[in-house]
């Protein structure tokens, strides 16, 4: 994975809240055996009308929203499902990080492995982000804030999980480095 | 010994590693059950890396999400070659790494969070872990059970190992005695309305209190099995004699000797007195009501003879935004009442309620009864297991003889990979879990409620209380 330590971008605003990872990607995208080219299908049920053609007011579909790496969305952001597919197809599209005042933990986990930054803010500042589409952010690993015109507020990053996302480093590797510690303890299981 | 609960005790079992400030724990993974969906991209990766399966005896597979569940469905007999191809992936990746799998048309196949319990693989004080949000069912019998994404399912598949940081802990207390027509699947959306489906994030749920005690081990299924609606991490029952006596039943729990000592350590799982929860709710089971949605999300709940909130009420803008876009979605108006709401479709099945007692509850409604004239009812068995043990009682027969479509086992409705699904605009009465937009089908509408509320609405075209039914 390549390193990411700052993230320079536009956001787009997504206000709902409880979104959930059915519609970052319906259930039907879900037959595929690969990882990439999902960008297509994010959202497909809000982004796309009866016929397949872009809904103008959907705020994916705004002009402005082209090229914005980060997305502002409601709280509860990624409830439901645990489909890798709803980062994956996140990704693909365009996005590097999600801002929200709460993200659902499984979701949360699956973006961290995707190098996607889940940003979690308090109500205040989320607010302000949440009035303010298309606004430049920079989101900072090092420092753990997210920066806005006249706005800095900080976020949580599990230590590990910023490690890996400023290294580069993915957690296969790290689990696999702890091959003996795993062998000591199924010795010691099978002695139980 | 500081008293623990009984997550703390299963997970302190399963500790490799420590967490630290700087790294979360190495947990181990007792139970690692694959399907067809969340699983090809992590063999992928194993043979990217050259990596093996760690422990293919702790690996169990089967297909149920992308499977037509049509009426005598043969083997890869599939119309969509997407579906098609997804399925024999799971199939050479299960024999180039060596995994058992039940495949479609094998005696052993049915929804994953089915088999493992009928086949006694989940077992109390157990880690358990499933690319799917509802491997949370499986805490039922005291395990600690989650849903991962394809990454980890890969982590698992390398080293039966997960990197999780504790969750914290939170006490759901249901006493008194649930009054007759009151379900575990209403037990269950009465706490996630109580809480929110964000209520439980970061937790891991421990159900408690006398009429969690009463539950079968199928109820307490379904109550586990939908913590994840609540955001929860896990949900968790403590075992007792009633678990220990469903395990006695199934083929591949220990014997002899091993069962002995199995079942001493079990007893010593539920949490200590006097074990602290990071949080606490109390629910008053008797005062609880047939239950069932109307919004698009699980905690959208209301008892059976409710009202249709209005949005103008609720203080929260968010919140009224949500529930404005819910009732348009729905296509329902405030202050309407539920019961009498018509519908289209009704759902049985799915692994919150397509287990044994399930069909049987459905089928005490729909005996000697006949299904509303234009009203589709699918009836899905959770694994082969249950269709045969349903037709050895008959219970297909009552489902055929009342109108219902009696069908395969898998996902089906649930999710609607498989060409089982609503048309746009059609409402369902769903056993299911989820009633997000397009869940069942593209535009499709969704009502989740038990079994017994299900039945009831096949029978009446509309929204209606099985209680009337049963007097």
């Amino acid at each position: 994975m390549e390193p990411i330590r700052r993230i320079v971008a536009r956001t787009v605003v997504l206000p709902q809240r409880d979104v959930d990872t059915d519609q970052i990607i319906p259930a039907r995208y879900l037959k595929t055996t690969e990882r990439t080219g999902l960008g297509q299908a994010l959202f497909a049920d809000w982004r796309y009308d009866k016929d397949g053609k872009p809904r103008p007011e959907f705020p994916l579909n705004q002009p402005e929203a082209q090229g914005a790496g980060v997305l502002v969305a409601g709280a509860n952001f990624g409830c439901g499902s645990s489909r890798e597919h709803a980062p994956w197809a996140l990704r693909d599209f365009g996005f590097r990080a999600v801002v929200s005042s709460s993200i659902a933990d499984i979701f949360r986990s699956n973006a961290l492995k995707n190098g996607l930054v889940p940003v979690v803010l308090d109500a205040e500042a989320h607010q302000k982000l949440l009035a303010s589409p298309g606004a430049q952010v920079t989101i900072d690993l090092e420092t753990r804030t997210l920066a806005a015109d006249g706005l800095t507020a900080p976020f949580p990053l599990d230590p590990f999980a910023r490690h890996c996302l400023m290294n580069g480093i993915d957690e296969l590797g790290f689990l696999v480095s702890q091959s003996r510690a795993i062998d000591a303890w199924e010795e010691a299981a099978c002695a139980r | 010994m500081k008293a623990r609960t009984l997550f703390e005790k299963v997970w302190d079992a399963h500790v490799v590693e420590p967490e630290t400030a700087e790294t979360p724990a190495v947990l181990y993974v007792d139970l690692h059950l694959v399907h067809e969906v969340t699983s090809p991209q992590a063999f992928d990766v194993l043979r990217e890396r050259k990596l093996r399966v760690r422990r293919p005896e702790r690996t169990i597979a089967t297909m149920d999400h992308s499977i037509p569940t049509t009426p005598g469905s043969k083997r890869f007999a599939i119309a969509d070659p997407q579906a098609a191809a997804q399925l024999r992936r799971l199939e050479e990746n299960c024999a180039e790494f060596d995994i058992e799998l039940h495949a479609l048309g094998t005696e052993g196949q049915g929804i994953v969070h089915i088999i493992g319990p009928e086949l006694g693989l989940t077992q109390p004080g157990h880690t358990i872990v499933c690319g799917d949000s509802h491997t949370s069912t499986h805490g039922a019998f005291g395990a600690l059970a989650f849903g991962v994404g394809t990454s980890e399912v890969g982590h698992v598949l390398a080293t039966q190992c997960v990197l999780q940081r504790k969750a914290r802990t939170l006490e759901v207390r249901v006493d008194g005695q649930l009054r007759p027509g009151v379900t575990a699947k209403d037990l269950i959306l009465a706490v996630i309305a109580r809480i929110g489906v964000g209520g439980g994030t970061g937790h891991v749920l421990e159900y408690t209190g006398s009429a969690v005690r009463a539950l079968s081990m199928e109820q307490r299924m379904t109550v586990c099995n939908m913590s994840i609606e609540a955001g929860a991490r896990a949900g968790m029952i403590a075992p007792d004699d009633t678990t220990f006596e469903y395990l006695a039943k199934t083929p591949r729990a220990p014997k002899g000797a091993a069962w002995d000592r199995a079942l001493a350590s079990w007893r010593a799982l539920p949490s200590d007195a006097g074990a602290a929860y990071h949080r606490a709710v109390a629910i008053d089971g008797s005062a609880l009501e047939p239950m069932i949605t109307y919004g698009t999300n699980p905690g959208m709940a209301l008892p059976l003879g409710g009202r249709v909130p209005d949005p103008a009420a609720i203080p929260d803008a968010a919140a009224r935004a949500s529930l404005e876009k819910a009732l348009r979605y729905m296509d329902l108006r405030p202050g309407q009442p539920l019961l009498g709401q018509e519908i289209n479709v009704v759902f049985i099945g799915s692994c919150t309620n397509s287990r044994i007692e399930d069909l049987r509850g459905a089928a005490s409604v729909l005996r000697g009864r006949k299904v509303a004239k234009g009203v589709r009812v699918l009836v899905v068995p959770g694994s082969r297991r249950v269709k045969h043990a349903a037709e050895a009682e008959g219970l297909d027969r009552v489902f055929s003889d009342a109108g219902a479509e009696w069908r395969e086992p898998g996902c089906s409705m649930c999710i609607a990979m498989n060409g089982d699904q609503l048309e746009p605009g059609q409402y369902a009465v769903s056993t299911s879990n989820r009633n997000f937009e397009g869940r069942q089908g593209k535009g499709g509408r969704t009502f989740l409620a038990s079994p017994l509320t299900a039945a009831a609405a096949a029978v009446a075209g509309r929204i209606a209380d099985p209680r009337e039914l049963a007097r």
